[in-house]
């Protein structure tokens, strides 16, 4: 039946028929008094007949009412639909028929009222949500789910069925269940929308179901009225206060004085050095003002105010509710229902998704740890400029971009040339400087400070303070979306991926290759490995600068996600340094485990306490302070003689 | 512990002195430079020295006395803490709340009091905490400022609270064996996560705004900045020769000795059946709370203090101090901090001429902390003993001349020369 008025309808469009065509000018006629002056109350069944006459230019008469281009002609008191046109308007008959123009002075425009015009819109959204036009009709759905009407329900109902396009047929049914549950007069009808959407995680059905549970405080001295969402004890779920202004807001109880207010009423009522009997002089504390003002309220000066006992009295004789906005109680609880389930399952994505955001700072705390983790373990030397040939790399990525205007060439380009240019430092810092000092590890430390605040100074004077840019490869912009909850950018990804290659380079270096056998040697052993033909000046040399060419590609790494300044080595230094000393000296698979752990351990604190990352970032240090306590050699610790002492 | 020191120095201030002349020849230093600052002064004197500059030297006098604590406990007993200028900053912070406390109490009692009704307790603390706090967006005093009402008290705190502070910290580290270069990271985390919290606004310290107006005294409205920083002078010249002389004197007898062994050979010194973690613990928590009293003293002359003052960097300056000055010897970390803290200021105060080096010019502002990093790694390579090993030479003391390489694997193994002789 449907199907042939939609037929009927489609026809109507393609040919006009001329029986139909006069249709709507004729029910316009019939009712024209009514049009011209529309109430609320009544006009409803014309613009249903309106709707309903199958007329093409229904829709446009109504739409043209709405928009208040509906005009009477003065002259012989015809209607028009009229469009602005210079001065005056262009009209077209009722049915369709071009109707000449008319000066503004010579129409009449007719202006319903915004409760008529709601009416009118209400009934123009089935023309639009059976528009030939799949695009309107997709707009017509996303004008009622921003902004859903319980008058949208009948017409997105009635549409449903002839819908022919498979995805907007899907979206209505969406729209239509989520209208169901919040408008529908059956209340089964609901809790069966509700139930429906099952633990849909989207954010609309969130969006949907969160209206229903909207609640406001009441006060009542008995048993409140409509659905209770729970009973409020003051001091424990509400405070005092809070509680008090509730008794205010309902009438209940009389406002209360406020410091401010109690002290003006004092200064005015200020008689010949005192105020109700108390001397001014006496009124510098609390109880001495309350005093004056219970006199002054008993002579009349001022008006009544709750004192402390008061309030506690009006507090103790009330309850307090939290009642639901929604009247009906198997709703309201078929909708709390699912709002668990669907919490249940956001917060099991959420899990996922803080797994894969811990995973890649993880990545990225492993990246800037491993070359600390070589020179450290390795060969005990502790390097603070690391932070800075971190910086180093990612400036040599910024100006490889200013001459290589491709971005993927040039982050090819940059990812050795960082590589090249940190291990050259990391090599002349250990010839100048480290070899030197070998048996004074607390002086390596401040010697490399020394190095490490000159090597800062010089980048800023060099690149100047603001942050510079290192731009990503399109191919890596965007994120991978598993849905509403979980994603990970690309970047993040590509990260991770560079952090295991290393995790396998360095492994391989160390146990397939021979320069990896004579460093494990001299890590044991230097002079055992001297006098079996190692040359240990070479092997600390090559390591060190190994470490620092890591450094540098690491900096590119974490340049492409972070802005490029001066400082952002010294960002990364601590959290490198923990990572290492947390995963334990000496052990590739230590500072993994290090990484790991304090990536996720940063991403859960960040978790609990959202609104804060450097209450975050105080806690893990406070934590790691602590887990030396139980493994002060880290998680992996060497044993034996070369965990030394 | 501290007994260890005190059976040799009953009556014995005489034999202390002939020890250690240069606790006299500093102490005539000090009290000579500080006469000669008041006579050259604004308020006591001809008015040389503007009052700014007079504060400088106040300031660089609390510096000193930071570094003394810094080489007791990085010099003597070997242990580098880069946590000592955080000490510092949280005794700035305590004096810093009573100063603002009371400063703030003042002004508001005397708003409050043209208002026709004096004022009640309660509308005095709300109208100190609306002044404090409503730079952060608060309105209420935190718990931790129940004492900033009270001197005594917060001066209590100002002493408390970073050694408690270092006690906690150094027991937990020391009793699980974190020694060397683990120690000195694990106290540079420390005083990371503590200025990382102190920017927190709810941290109840005003968060990055930190404490201002330290410099105007309560209670001293009428003074004039020109005599409070000769006082402050008088104070922190006062604390820098006690600070000296106590140090020197817990040197100089046989705690001083066991602390020197523990840096040299802490193995040894545990089976020799010395409680090595509570000499440790002793020093890091005395030179903790000389630190806090040097902040006490410095922040009023500086007048404002907020969390970067505990950046991780702020300490390492410190241990760069000690280490130009020479460490291992008190007048070395005073030289000092002196020295590389009034250039430091020269350098950076954008007075001094750039020098024009063809195409670019040498902006000294820009390039000072350059000359500082590679002078601190000149020194560490070519003078270990730094600006206190010139004192050496005058004096003729010469170390070891043990050239040629090492014959055994060890530190201290007989050298190639040696075994010749």
């Amino acid at each position: 039946m449907r199907l042939t008025a939609l037929i009927l309808t489609a026809l109507c469009w393609l040919v006009p028929l001329p029986a139909l065509a006069q249709e709507a000018a004729r029910i316009v006629d019939e009712n024209r008094a009514m049009i011209e002056k529309p109430s609320r109350q009544t006009i409803g069944p014309v613009i249903a007949a309106l709707a309903g006459s199958g007329d093409p230019m229904a829709d446009d008469i109504l739409t043209a009412w709405a928009d208040k281009r509906l005009v009477v002609r003065k002259a012989d008191g015809a209607m028009f639909l009229a469009v602005a046109e210079g001065e005056g308007f262009a009209l077209t008959a009722l049915d369709g028929t071009p109707g000449g123009t008319a000066a503004k002075a010579d129409v009449t425009e007719l202006k319903p009222n915004a409760g008529v015009r709601g009416l009118i819109e209400t009934a123009l959204v089935q023309f639009t949500l059976s528009d030939p036009d799949p695009a309107r009709r997709a707009e017509a759905l996303t004008s009622i789910a921003r902004d859903p009407t319980a008058e949208a329900l009948a017409p997105l109902r009635a549409s449903m069925q002839a819908e022919a396009d498979p995805a907007l047929k899907a979206q209505k049914e969406r729209l239509e269940r989520f209208l169901t549950l919040r408008f529908d007069p059956d209340p089964a009808a609901r809790v069966a929308a509700i139930e429906s959407l099952g633990a849909d995680t989207a954010l609309d059905v969130r969006g949907a179901l969160n209206p229903l549970l909207a609640t406001r405080r009441v006060a009542v001295s008995g048993t409140p009225d409509g659905n209770v969402a729970r009973e409020l004890i003051p001091g424990r779920d509400l405070t005092e206060v809070e509680a008090y202004e509730l008794l205010v807001a309902g009438g209940l109880a009389p406002a209360r004085l406020t410091l401010e207010e109690q002290r003006a009423a004092l200064v005015a009522n200020i008689d010949a050095g005192s105020v109700g009997g108390v001397p001014v002089a006496a009124l510098d504390r609390q109880a001495a003002r309350d005093r004056a003002y219970t006199a002054l309220e008993a002579s009349g000066a001022v008006p009544v105010a709750a004192t402390d006992d008061e309030a506690a009295a009006a507090l103790a004789a009330h309850r307090f509710y939290e009642v639901y906005a929604e009247a009906e109680p198997a709703v309201t609880e078929a909708a709390a229902a699912a709002l668990a389930r669907i919490d249940r399952k956001v917060g099991l994505m959420q899990a996922a998704d803080l797994g894969l955001d811990a995973l890649s700072l993880a990545a990225i705390y492993f990246l800037a740890a491993i070359g600390l983790a070589i020179t450290f373990g390795v060969m005990g030397v502790i390097n603070m400029a690391h932070g800075e040939f971190i910086t180093i790399g990612a400036y040599t990525g910024f100006v490889v971009q200013l001459f290589v205007p491709d971005y993927t060439l040039s982050i090819l380009i940059a990812l050795p040339l960082a590589f090249a240019v940190t291990f050259g430092a990391g090599v002349a810092m250990e010839r100048l400087v480290i070899r030197h000092l070998y048996k004074r590890p607390l002086e390596t430390l401040l010697a490399t400070f020394g190095i490490s605040i000159a090597l800062q100074q010089i980048l800023k004077n060099v690149f100047g303070t603001q942050a510079r840019p290192l731009t990503a490869p399109g191919w890596l912009d965007g994120a991978l979306v598993f849905n509403d909850v979980v994603s990970i950018s690309y970047i993040r990804i590509a990260i991770f991926v560079l952090a295991l290659i290393f995790l396998g380079f360095f492994l391989w270096l160390m146990k397939r290759t021979r320069l990896g056998l004579e460093v494990r040697a001299v890590t044991q052993n230097p002079a055992m490995a001297a006098s079996m033909g190692i040359n240990p000046d070479r092997i600390n040399m090559l390591t060190f600068g190994l470490g620092s060419g890591i450094a540098g590609i690491a900096g590119v790494a974490i340049g492409l996600y972070a802005k490029v300044t001066s400082e952002m080595g010294a960002d990364y230094i601590v959290q490198s340094f923990m990572t290492v000393v947390v995963g334990g000296v000496g052990n590739v698979w230590g500072t993994l485990a290090g990484a790991t752990m304090i990536g996720s351990l940063q991403k859960v604190i960040e978790f609990l306490n959202p609104a804060n990352t450097l209450a975050a970032q105080t806690y893990m240090i406070l934590f790691i302070i602590l887990f030396i306590q139980f493994r002060p050699r880290g998680i992996i610790a060497l044993r034996g003689r070369a965990a030394g002492d | 512990m501290g007994d260890g020191a005190g059976p040799r120095s009953d009556g014995k201030s005489k034999s202390f002195f002939a020890q250690n002349p240069s606790a006299l020849i500093f102490i005539a230093f000090l009290a000579a430079f500080t006469l000669i600052v008041t006579l050259l002064s604004e308020a006591y004197g001809v008015g040389f020295l503007s009052t700014s500059f007079v504060k400088t030297l106040g300031k660089t006098l609390c510096l000193c006395l930071v570094a003394l604590a810094m080489d007791l406990i990085w010099g003597y007993a070997g242990i580098l803490s880069l946590g000592h200028m955080a000490f510092f900053a949280l005794g700035g912070y305590m004096i810093g709340m009573w100063l603002m406390y009371a400063r703030t109490e003042e002004i508001v009692v005397q708003a409050l009091a043209q208002g026709g009704l004096p004022a009640t307790p309660e509308e005095v603390s709300q109208g100190i905490a609306t002044q404090i706090f409503g730079v952060v967006g608060s309105s209420d005093l935190p718990a931790i400022w129940a004492f900033a009402h009270s001197l005594p008290l917060q001066l209590l705190l100002a002493l408390a609270v970073p050694g408690v502070l270092a006690l906690v910290f150094g027991w937990l580290a020391f009793r699980s064996r974190v020694t060397g270069v683990y120690l000195s990271i694990l106290t540079q985390a420390m005083t990371l996560a503590l200025a990382l919290y102190l920017f927190q606004n709810d941290s109840g310290l005003r968060g990055n705004n930190g404490l201002s107006g330290l410099q105007n005294l309560p209670g001293l409205g009428d003074a004039s900045q020109d005599l409070v920083s000769v006082w402050f002078l008088w104070a922190s010249a006062l604390a820098l020769g006690l600070g000296y002389l106590a140090l020197a004197w817990v040197v100089s007898g046989k705690f001083g000795s066991v602390i020197r062994a523990i840096r040299d050979d802490e193995a040894r010194v545990r089976f020799l059946g010395y409680a090595v973690e509570t000499y440790k613990l002793f020093v890091f928590t005395l030179t903790a709370v000389i630190a806090a009293l040097a902040g006490v003293l410095y922040y009023p002359q500086a007048g404002i203090i907020n969390p970067a003052e505990l950046a991780p960097i702020a300490s390492i300056y410190l241990a760069v101090w000690v280490a130009i000055g020479g460490r291992g010897r008190l007048y070395g970390a005073v030289i000092g901090a002196a020295f590389v803290s009034l250039l430091s200021s020269l350098f950076t105060s954008g007075r001094l001429p750039d020098i024009p080096l063809g195409p670019v010019a040498l902006n000294w502002v820009d390039w000072w902390l350059v000359i500082l990093g590679l002078a601190f790694v000149a020194v560490t390579l070519l003078a270990p003993k730094g600006i206190g090993g010139l004192f050496d030479r005058f004096q003729h003391i010469r170390p070891p001349d043990r050239k040629g390489a090492a014959l055994g694997p060890n530190d201290g193994a007989l050298q190639e020369q040696e075994a010749r002789e």
